[in-house]
């Protein structure tokens, strides 16, 4: 047995007196991914909930092809999308309003950037910090969901289309929309205007 | 007979050159490629052509480095806001959980 072998045998509580510490060790930052993706922590106490029950009903499936960290990540993740969709929380809705503007001529409008503030300074204040939250929260949620999927979550472009059942081109698509109207609703903020 | 502003005739320009200019992308074609560039996945030949356009547009350039900008700081603050705290277990709901297991 390698070394890697034993450590994932070390992580797989397959037992009823493992559940205890299964729950324990995971339940933390499984309800952080949960909250962020449903905004709502009583939704995602339930999500929580019902992925450990999806997670001890599969766990004689799992087949340590991924750690048991990224295991559970995918369930509570599945776990959301489902209430999302119950919720119609990820129904097409318009994003138009945050994307870039072109001249009738085709060239882009943007306004001179003297400032572009830099990720510490944004971090290290807690009030811009509070506002980038809130301008991600705000995102319409069927393009929201696909940036944390990608750019906070880590999935790649081929996990989201499994994981939300659209195509590869929405996907993608629906990516640069989210970042680009993020840009729009955070640019006081990199700019420096909210201090 | 209508009048035009400098303004309007130096875009008028500016979206000419980029129109007609040899092996040069318009700033509508450059917003189609810029997720593929930022996350590296822009094929060589599109990306000569979006380096192109991007030494030749200010607006473009200061647009792209204001987007990266955007992806740096969304992850950055969500990273470091959504931490679990420690200490912070829920024992209810892991009581609940435990219970539900056994049904």
């Amino acid at each position: 047995m390698t070394e890697q072998d034993k450590t994932k045998q070390h992580e797989l509580p397959p037992d009823a007196n493992s559940a205890d510490t299964l729950v324990r060790d995971n339940i933390s930052w499984m309800l952080v991914v949960a909250q962020r993706l449903l905004k709502d922590r009583a939704l995602a106490e339930d999500a929580v909930q019902e992925a450990f029950l999806s997670a001890f009903r599969g766990l004689d499936k799992f087949e340590q092809r991924s750690s048991l960290k990224t295991w559970l990540h995918r369930i509570t993740v599945n776990a959301c999308l489902m209430k999302l969709r119950q919720l119609k929380r990820l129904a097409e809705q318009p994003i138009d309003e945050y994307l870039p503007e072109f001249t009738r001529y085709g060239c882009r409008i943007e306004e001179h950037w003297g400032n572009l503030a830099s990720v510490e300074e944004i971090l290290n204040n807690e009030q811009r910090s509070a506002q980038v939250h809130k301008m991600i929260n705000k995102l319409p949620g069927n393009y929201r969901i696909v940036l944390l999927l990608r750019d906070i979550e880590g999935y790649n472009t081929e996990e989201v289309v499994e994981l939300l059942g659209i195509s590869e081109s929405n996907v993608k698509v629906r990516l640069h929309r989210a970042r680009a109207a993020l840009k729009k609703l955070i640019e006081p903020i990199l700019r420096g205007e909210i201090v | 007979m209508k009048h035009y502003g400098i303004i309007q005739i130096r875009q008028w320009l500016k979206g000419f050159m980029l129109k007609h200019m040899h092996n040069m992308i318009t700033c509508k074609e450059f917003e189609d490629f810029v997720r593929d560039y930022v996350d590296d996945e822009l094929p060589a030949r599109q990306r000569s052509k979006f380096e192109l356009h991007m030494r030749m547009c200010h607006q473009c350039r200061q647009y792209l480095q204001a987007y990266q900008r955007t992806v740096e700081v969304g992850h950055a603050v969500l990273s470091s806001t959504d931490k679990p705290v420690p200490g912070d277990v829920p024992e209810d709901l892991i009581k609940a959980i435990l219970e539900a297991r056994k049904r």
